[in-house]
C-alpha cells in the first residue's frame, strides 16, 4: 500500500532548490506519492542552550503530530544543527521502520567547513541524507555497499563518496515494505 | 547473522539514543540501566560488543566490566566516559577494555570504535568467517567484452594484480576506469583489506588534502574532531586515486612524499602515520602532455606510471557494444523486476552506428533509459535518446557556453525536465547539472 511521502520545510526554511529535492525523493521511492508541505514547529523544547543544538529525537516526536494521515510518511528538512545525547551531532534522525524522519543542511553546507557555498553540491548532500533518513523509516538498516546510499555516512566526505541510489538489494526492501 | 551489542547506561536518553543507533547500523541491541540488569542480560548472550557507562549509581562501570569479562571473555568493552573521568576509563583500558570514547563522541569515532572492535574479534573468529568475506569481497561488477582489445585488458589486470606496483588506468571517461581498479584489488593479495576510493577531480583542493591525509582537532575551521584520512583507512589494502591528473602542484609534492616514505601527519599534526597501502590510479588526461606543461611533476610521474593500464574507448571496441547492451538489459531487468527485452535490429543498428563519446556509461543509461519508458515487447529505435539515433551536425560559430546550454534544454525537454535522468544522459553529478542551469538561468 502505498503511502504518501512529505517532504516537510521546517519553520519557513525554503531554499531554491526544495522542488528538486522533493522530485529526487519521488524517483527514489517510486511509486509512492511525494509531496512539498511546510511545517511551523515549536523547536524551543528541542532547543539544548549549553550546547547550541537541537535534540533531534525531539523534531521527530514533534513532526509525528504534523503527520497529515496515518499511513504516510514524513521527513523533515531544516537548517538548524542537530544532535543526540551521547553524539555531537547527527545529519540526521528517523524512527527505524517508522513514519517521521529529519534532515540538517547545517552540516552539510561547504561553508561549515570553510569553503565557498556550492548549491548544487548541498542540493545533492539532502537528497542523499533525506533518501538515506527515509530508508531506515522503511525499515533499512545500513548497508555495506560502498555506493549504496544506505551506506552509513558519519562525516561529510563519506556523504559524497556514496551515491543517492539505493543498490539493488535496498531497493527490493522498499519496494515490498515490511507490514508497519 | 547479526551482531549483538549490549548498552548499559542509567541514563535513559543515553540508550534511547544508542540503541536506535545500532540498530540503524544493523545490530541486534539489549539495553540496561545498571549493573545488575546487565549482568541478568548476559543470559541473552553472548554479546560481540558491551557498551558501558562509567559512571552509574550501585555497581561502577569497572566492576561491571569485570564481571562482564568472566561470564563472557571475547566481548569487546568499550567504556563510555564523561571528559573528566578519563583517567578512569584508561585503566579500564589496562583491565582488558578495548577502548573508551568521551561523551559526547563524535560519530566518525564511535563508529570506527565499533569497526576495529568487530574487526579484533573477527581475527580471533574461525577462518571459515574470512572465506566468506573474500566471496564478498570478490564480487566487483562483471568487465563484459570479447573483443581483442578488452581481452588484452583482462589479461593485464591479472598480471598485474599478482604484483604490488603502483597502475596508472588509462581512458576517457564513461569507460569504466573504477571497475578495473576494483577487479585489480579483488585478484590481489590485498583482497582481505578496504579498497578506499577517492576522486581528485570532485573534490576542492582544500578538501582533497583533509581527505586523504585525514586531520587532527582544530586544523582548520570546522575540523572539531581528528579524523582518519583515506591514505590510513586504505592501510593493508588499495587506494583508488581517480583523476590523479587534476592534483594540484602542492598536493603532487605530498603524494610523491607519501608514496616514497609510505609516512605522513594528519593536516594540524606532527605526529607522524604510517599506511601500507598499493596505490592505484585513473585519468583522463595525457600525463605526458602535463609533464611537458610543466602541470604535473615529472618524479611523480615515473613513481606512479610503474603499471599502465589502457581501457579502449566504445567506438574503438565496438564488437562489445551489443554484448554490453544486452548485458545492461539484463542488469535493469532484474533490478526493476521486469522481462529482459531483446533490442530490435533498428535499435542494434541505432547503437552500432553512434560515436558513444560517454563510452559504456553513455550505453548503460542509454539502456537504463530504454528499460524505463520503453512500453513495447522488444527495445526500439523509439526507446533510445533521440541524440543517439541523430547525425552530429556541424559547427556553426557559436559560442561553447551557447552549445552546452542548448543541449542542457534539449536533454531536460527529452527527460520532461527530470534532472536526475538528464545528468545521466549529459555524463555529469546531478550537483554539476544544478549549477548550471542555475548559472544559464534555464527554465525547466
Ligand atoms: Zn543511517
Ligand atoms: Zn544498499
Amino acid at each position: 500500500m502505498a503511502g504518501v511521502i512529505y517532504v516537510a520545510y521546517l519553520n519557513g526554511y525554503a531554499p531554491a532548490w526544495a522542488d528538486f529535492l522533493t522530485e529526487a525523493i519521488a524517483e527514489s521511492f517510486a511509486p509512492e506519492p511525494v509531496r512539498r508541505f511546510e511545517a511551523e514547529l515549536d523547536l524551543a523544547p528541542a532547543y539544548a542552550s549549553e550546547r547550541r543544538q537541537y535534540h533531534a529525537t525531539l523534531i521527530l516526536a514533534a513532526l509525528l503530530r504534523r503527520l497529515p494521515e496515518a499511513g504516510s510518511r514524513m521527513v523533515g528538512i531544516t537548517s538548524v544543527d542537530l544532535f543526540i545525547p551521547v553524539l555531537t551531532f547527527v545529519f540526521g534522525q528517523s524512527q527505524l521502520a517508522g513514519a517521521a524522519a529529519v534532515v540538517s543542511t547545517y552540516r552539510l553546507r561547504s561553508q561549515f567547513y570553510g569553503l565557498p557555498p556550492n548549491e548544487g553540491l548541498l542540493l545533492e548532500r539532502t537528497i542523499k541524507e533525506a533518501v538515506h533518513e527515509l530508508g531506515h523509516a522503511f525499515g533499512l538498516v545500513h548497508c555495506a555497499d560502498q555506493s549504496c546510499v544506505m551506506h552509513a555516512s558519519s562525516y561529510v566526505e563519506e556523504v559524497d563518496l556514496k551515491s543517492a541510489e539505493f543498490c539493488a538489494a535496498c531497493h527490493a526492501t522498499v519496494c515490498a515494505p515490511a507490514e508497519r | 547473522m547479526k551482531r549483538k551489542i549490549l548498552i548499559v547506561d542509567d541514563e535513559l536518553s543515553v540508550r534511547k539514543s544508542l540503541e536506535e543507533w545500532f540498530l540503524e547500523d544493523g545490530f541486534a541491541v539489549e539495553t540496561a540501566e545498571d549493573g545488575t540488569a546487565a549482568l541478568r542480560k548476559m543470559d541473552v548472550g553472548p554479546f560481540d560488543i558491551a557498551v558501558i557507562d562509567l559512571k552509574m549509581p550501585g555497581m561502577d562501570g569497572i566492576t561491571l566490566q569485570k564481571r562482564v569479562r568472566e561470564i563472557d571473555p571475547n566481548a569487546a568493552i568499550i567504556i563510555l566516559t564523561a571528559y573528566a573521568s578519563v583517567q578512569t576509563a584508561v585503566e579500564a583500558l589496562k583491565l582488558g577494555a578495548f577502548d573508551y570514547v568521551t561523551k559526547p563522541v563524535d560519530p566518525d569515532e564511535l563508529s570506527s570504535t565499533i569497526r576495529n572492535a568487530l574487526r579484533q574479534r573477527e581475527l580471533t573468529e574461525e577462518n571459515v568467517h574470512l572465506k566468506e568475506k573474500v566471496t564478498e569481497l570478490g564480487q566487483t561488477g562483471p568487465i563484459v567484452g570479447t573483443s581483442p582489445e578488452m581481452l588484452r585488458v583482462l589479461e593485464l589486470i591479472r598480471t598485474v594484480a599478482e604484483t604490488d606496483s603502483t597502475v596508472v588506468i588509462r581512458g576517457e571517461s564513461g569507460t569504466g576506469k573504477e571497475l578495473i581498479a576494483r577487479a585489480i584489488h579483488a585478484q590481489s593479495r590485498r583482497r582481505f583489506f578496504p579498497i578506499v576510493a577517492v576522486n581528485a577531480g570532485s573534490i576542492p583542493e582544500t578538501l582533497l588534502e583533509s581527505e586523504l591525509f585525514g586531520h587532527e582537532k582544530g586544523a582548520f575551521t570546522g575540523a572539531q574532531y581528528r579524523r582518519k584520512g583515506k591514505l590510513e583507512l586504505a592501510a593493508g589494502g588499495t587506494l583508488f586515486l581517480d583523476e590523479i591528473g587534476d592534483v594540484s602542484p602542492k598536493m603532487q609534492v605530498d603524494l610523491l612524499r607519501v608514496l616514497e616514505t609510505k609516512r605522513f601527519t594528519r593536516l594540524g599534526g606532527n605526529q607522524e602515520v604510517t599506511s601500507d597501502f598499493r596505490l592505484v590510479c585513473a585519468t583522463n588526461k595525457n600525463l605526458e602532455q602535463l609533464v611537458a606543461d610543466g602541470v604535473f611533476r615529472e618524479d611523480l610521474y615515473y613513481r606512479v606510471n610503474v603499471f599502465t593500464i589502457r581501457v579502449p574507448p566504445m567506438r574503438e571496441r565496438r564488437e562489445d557494444i551489443l554484448p554490453l547492451a544486452r548485458h545492461f538489459v539484463d542488469k535493469y531487468a532484474r533490478a526493476m523486476g521486469k522481462p529482459a527485452l531483446p533490442i530490435t535490429p533498428e535499435a542494434e543498428a541505432v547503437l552500432l552506428g553512434y560515436r558513444w563519446p560517454g563510452n559504456v556509461r553513455e550505453l548503460e543509461n542509454a539502456i537504463e533509459r530504454a528499460m524505463v519508458v520503453g512500453k513495447g515487447p522488444a527495445i526500439g529505435e523509439a526507446d533510445l535518446p533521440v541524440h543517439v539515433g541523430d547525425h552530429d551536425r556541424g559547427p556553426n560559430g557559436i559560442s561553447l557556453a551557447a552549445v552546452e546550454k542548448e543541449h542542457i534544454e534539449r536533454v531536460l525537454r527529452e527527460t520532461e525536465g527530470n534532472v536526475t535522468h538528464s545528468a545521466r544522459l549529459l555524463g555529469i553529478d546531478r550537483a554539476t547539472l544544478y549549477n548550471k542551469i542555475k548559472r544559464y538561468g534555464i527554465r525547466r
